[in-house]
Order: C-alpha cells, then structure tokens, then sequence
C-alpha cells in the first residue's frame, strides 16, 4: 500500500503534467521542432543565401593600372565580375555596399613584372560580409594564377623544372575509422545536448510540482491526507525524472531525423554536417543507449536538484528567479567539455556534468574505457542520491513547506 | 476524539525571534460535538488545527487523535481525519470525480469501496452534474463541495475546518456550516476555527477562545455567558481577549 501510493502521486502528475498545454509545448513540440527548424530550415536557407550570394555578379573598381593594359584587360575579361568606372569615393562604396571590392594595381605593374620587381597589388573589400568576399577571391584568384603563370614563364626561360620550387611535399593522413572523426566532432554535441536538455525538461515540472502547488494552495491539501512526505516526494520525483528524460529522448530523436532529412533537402551542400549526420545515424543505439544510461544519474540529480530549489520559493515566479541561475552551472561544464585538448582523466572523472559530456564525447566514437565509464557513473549516482536525499529532507521542513 | 495536552508550536523568526504561536494548549473534543475556536486574527487557531492534522508537529506537548499521537502516528492520525480550510485548493487539471478518487487511493481505499463510495458521496452532495469537469472551470459552490466530498471519501471520525467560510458568499458558507452539523449529527468529532461569532452562537456546543496562542476561556456559550455575565458572545470575547490583545498591540 505504501510504495502504491508513489505510484498514485506518479500517476495523479503525470494526468494534471499531460493536460497543460505548457508542457506538451516545453516537452514535445519545442524538442522536435527545435532541430528541424535549426537544421534543415537554417540549413537550407542559409545554403539558399550563399547560393544566391554566389550567383551575383559583382561590381568591381580598379584603381590605377591604365600603364598596364594587358592585366587591365585580364581583370576587365573575368566573367564572374562587372568593373565599373573607378571613383575618389570607392572606400564609401564598399562601405555602403555599392560596389563590392576594389583592385589597385600599382603604378608601372607590367614593366615591374617584366624587371622582375617585387610589387604589391591591393584588393579592398568589407570583411565579413559574404558578397564581398567572394569578389575578392574571385580577383585574388586571378592575380594568383598571374602570379604562377609568370614563375612557370620565369623557370622556363632559365631552363628550369618547376619542381625546383617543390622539393618535396608534407601530406597529413588520417587513420581513424571516418566515424570516430564525425563522433569527435558530433559527440561533445550531443552529450552536451542531452545534458542540458535533462535540465530543462525537468525545470517546469519541477517548479510546478513544489512552488506551484504552494502557490495554488494544493500542498496544504496534499499534506492533509495519510500518505507520507517521503512517498510525496519520491511520486513527484519520478514525474520531473520522466520529463527530463522524455525531452532529452525527444531531441536526439529530432536531432537525428533532422540530420538525416538534412541530406535529402541538401544532398550537395558540401553538407558537411549531412554527411556526419549519416554517420551519427551509423552509431546506432548502442551509443544512444550508452549516453541515456550515463545520462540517467544525471537526471536524477537535476531532478532532485531542482525540485530542491524550487520548494524554497513561494511561487512559481520566484522558483524561476532561483532555477535560472543553475542553468550557467550546468552549462558551463558541458561547454568546457567541448573545448578543444579536454580529455577524460581519473580527476576529471569525479567532476560533475563535466565527466558525463566529457564521456559522451568518448562513446560516440565508440570508446569505452570501462574503467572510467565505472567512476563516472557511481559517481554520479553518488551525487543524485544526495540531491534526492537533500530533497526528501526539504519536504520535511516546515519552515520551507510554509515559507511566508 | 481529540484531547490536546500542552500542545506548543514555536517559530522562529528573524526579526522577532522566537515566536509561541500556540502556547501549552489544552482541550478534549467528544464525538458528537463540535468544539469552536474562537480567535482573532494571528491568534494561534490554524496552527493549533495544522497540528491536529499534523500538517505541523508541535514543538512541546502534544494531541492524541482517534486513539493516535500526532507525533509518534502522524499517518494513523491523518487516516482518520478529514481536514478542510480556505486554503486547501483543488488540482485545477483533475476533473471533480479524479480529485475525489486520488485522496480515496492515498487513503487506502480499494477501488471496488472507492467507486461506491464515491458515487455514495456524489449523490448525497447533488454532484453529479459536474463530476468529469476540471476543477479550474468550477464555480465556488462547485469547488466547496468537491472538498466536502475529499474531506468524506474515506469516512473519517474526526473532521477538522479551518475557518472554513473565510471568504465564502452566503450560500456557499450556508452549504459548508449544514455539513458541519450533518457531521455531528453522524457522531464524529468535530472541531472548527472561526473569528465570526454569529457561526460560533450557532454551531458550537464547547467554545475556547484563543489569543496569543493561549487558550483563555473554555465552555459552552450558556457557561460562557454566566461566568462572564455577559449575554452578548461578542461582549464576552471582547472582555476575555483585551488585556492580552492590548499588550499584544503596544509589543
């Protein structure tokens, strides 16, 4: 009878949980909208823009070069570029986005080049701004390959191969299967995704179920009748529990799909994040599994955390203000997991949240060091059980259930 | 039956420090009586009552309840008592009838008792018109009932109102104040806090008026109105409570 009555809480919750229309958004849509609209909408507009950014002509001043006509008349031929007039105010127009780039090629370059003068050529353009730089590319490729064609012409005339210039060359070559490669760069993503999610699906329930209770007047009710605080406690934790996971669960499925829809809406894209999302599909569910499992005392411990802190507040309002701030506690290491040269060490093993993102990043490349895997976990579990204890001990006080 | 002994409820507050919100009370509440609490605001009535539903432990003392001690058998305690207040809301996304059948679940009851006992008790308070609407769409009366039908769903022998009118239209109190009779009438103990002395003239057989915690006077209003020579309940509240009430008010 007495456990069943942390089933009846469970279930009372979950009733009252599924008929707000905040949480079905907060839980549900939110998750499975998020990456759609971040992936393939994002995706595919911002592939859209560049596109279109790359199809447009753009106009182009050249400054000076009238005493070299033949790389005048090599600018002028370009295709992928219009020169217009040369103007006193060309700085203004780049600024103002009138003209694009500007070329200034210094005074008697072709007579230089001939002498074999070292001159320098300037290409002013807005940096940053994309339509910019790529008129810029498009006249530095130019010059470039002026540049190589001048030394194939200057070895030449001396006899000389051009392999004189290259002695030799260094190649860097990958040896890591290609889904290790994709998993060191989607891993610390989705670990520190499925972290921070946790935290936010259980923050509402959290709130809900202790400062909005007392804020209702429902926790007077509640504490009237014979079930005990603990069973109380323990009901309404495995609501926060399943709505923490529930969301996590939620966004990696999203994020998955999305990825994968991503090759359909971008099947070029150069999609490097198309291609990787194949590979995140290829890790399958063992790795999926891995990280809920390595998530599951995590959740737990936000959980209990968060019901913890939310009970101090007399309403949901104020249960917001103190929740809120242990967002950049979480983050900040589920971030620093993701900096580059971060790796698992027996310490960094016992460092909350940071171990767990840092494992993440470790089982979607398929590694397990089961050594770690054992600290991290057990150590997690240590810390969920004294948040929950902390938690069972707040539902028993008086002065923070009848706060006023 | 309730019977308190010394029952004493500090708190502790910043600024004023140490506060006996209820101070060595004492009293015995019989089946088939109700016992009013009469009191001024902040006098000591709801936290005498929380600890009788042993929503609030005592800090000395204590009250034994059907046979149980609210300290060592809080859940025993509960178990056998219905408690209803003001502040004792609904789940506003239960319907009425789920409300009901959640408290007769925590009460123990099994679901073949439940179910006859709740249409028993929606029957009886005429609530079957609104049994599967959400609590937040009901109206005042609505809501009033569904935690008369709460505070009954598992037939307790004691029942404890915390001035449960406060803030209630004439109607809507009328239908709260019948069923505290109707409760005496089926021989359950019941004890109620009020600061309206109309409800407690009509209502209480035992009268004990409480300020500062401490239970000053204690008796029916016929005892009451002899021993103080006053008619007036009013009168004899205001004469009981000044001395303390004026010392209370320069502090």
């Amino acid at each position: 009878m007495s456990y069943q009555n942390i089933g009846f809480v469970f279930r009372k919750e979950l009733t009252e949980w599924l008929r707000d229309r905040r949480t079905i958004i907060s839980t549900v849509v939110i998750p499975l909208l998020l990456f759609p609209v971040l992936t393939v909408g994002f995706g595919t507009m911002a592939a859209l823009l560049i596109g279109k950014a790359r199809q447009e002509v753009p106009k182009v001043m050249v400054l000076g070069g009238a005493d070299s006509p033949r790389i005048l008349e090599g600018v002028r031929k370009l295709d992928k570029i219009e020169v217009v007039a040369a103007e006193s105010n060309w700085k203004d127009e780049i600024i103002n986005k009138e003209i694009r780039a500007a070329v200034e090629i210094p005074p008697a370059f072709e007579a230089d080049l001939a002498q074999q003068k070292t001159d320098v050529v300037k290409i002013y353009m807005y940096e940053g701004e994309m339509k910019s730089s790529f008129a810029a590319e498009r006249i530095e490729k130019y010059f470039k390959d002026l540049s190589d064609t001048v030394v194939t012409e200057r070895l030449a005339a001396r006899n000389l191969p051009p392999s004189i210039l290259k002695p030799f060359e260094v190649t860097q070559n990958n040896v890591a299967p290609p889904e290790k490669v994709s998993g060191a760069v989607l891993g610390g993503l989705v670990g520190y995704m499925v972290i921070l999610l946790c935290l936010t699906g259980g923050m509402y329930p959290a709130m809900d179920l202790t400062a909005g209770e007392k804020e209702r007047g429902t926790m007077e009710t509640i504490l009237s009748s014979p079930i005990s605080r603990f069973h109380l406690v323990m009901g309404k934790f495995f609501l926060v529990l399943t709505a923490s996971l529930a969301t996590a669960a939620l966004s990696v499925l999203s994020m998955g799909l999305s990825f994968s829809a991503l090759k359909f809406f971008n099947p070029e894209g150069a999609s490097q994040r198309g291609e990787s999302a194949a590979l995140l599909l290829k890790l399958g569910p063992v790795a999926v599994i891995s990280i809920f499992v390595m998530a599951l005392p995590l959740a737990v411990l936000f959980s209990a955390a968060l019901m913890t802190i939310s009970l101090f507040a007399k309403s949901y309002k104020e249960a917001q203000s103190y929740v809120s701030p242990l967002m950049i506690l979480v983050i900040l290491p589920a971030v620093a997991a993701l900096l580059p040269g971060v790796e698992l060490t027996s310490k960094l093993a016992l460092v909350p949240i940071l171990n767990v993102s840092l494992l993440c990043k470790e089982l979607v490349t398929g590694t397990y060091h089961w050594n770690y895997i054992a600290i991290i976990f057990f150590s997690t579990c240590v810390y969920a059980a004294a948040a929950l204890f902390l938690a069972v001990k707040m539902f028993q006080r008086e002065d923070v259930l009848f706060r006023s | 039956m309730i019977e308190t002994r010394g029952l004493t409820k500090t708190f502790k507050d910043k600024k004023r420090g140490e506060i006996r919100a209820v101070d060595n009370v004492s009293f015995v509440c019989r089946p088939g009586q109700i016992y009013g609490l009469l009191g001024a605001n902040g006098a000591g009535k709801t936290t005498t009552l929380r600890m009788l539903a042993t929503i609030l432990e005592p800090t000395d003392g204590t009250a034994i309840v059907c046979g149980h001690d609210v300290i060592d058998e809080p859940e025993k305690v509960r178990a056998n008592v219905g408690f209803l207040s003001t502040s004792t809301a609904l789940y506003p996304r239960l319907t009425s009838q789920e409300f009901v059948e959640y408290f007769g679940r925590l009460n123990g009851l099994d679901e073949g008792t439940l179910k006859k006992r709740v249409d028993e008790i929606f029957n009886r308070l005429d609530m079957n018109s609104f049994r599967d609407r959400r609590c937040d769409k009901l109206s005042t009366g609505m809501k009033q009932k569904t935690s008369i039908a709460r505070t009954l769903i598992h037939d307790p022998q004691v029942m404890i109102f915390d001035e449960p009118t406060a803030l209630l239209d004439v109607m809507t109190a009328r239908t709260i104040i019948d069923f505290i009779r109707e409760c005496r009438q089926r021989g359950k103990t019941v004890i109620f806090s009020t600061h309206v002395m109309s409800e407690a003239e009509k209502l209480c057989d035992v009268i004990g008026i409480i300020q500062s915690g401490k239970l000053l006077a204690e008796g029916s209003l016929a005892e009451l109105r002899s021993r103080y020579n006053e008619e007036d309940l009013e009168e004899i509240f205001v004469k009981i409570v000044a001395p303390l009430y004026a010392g209370q008010e320069a502090s």
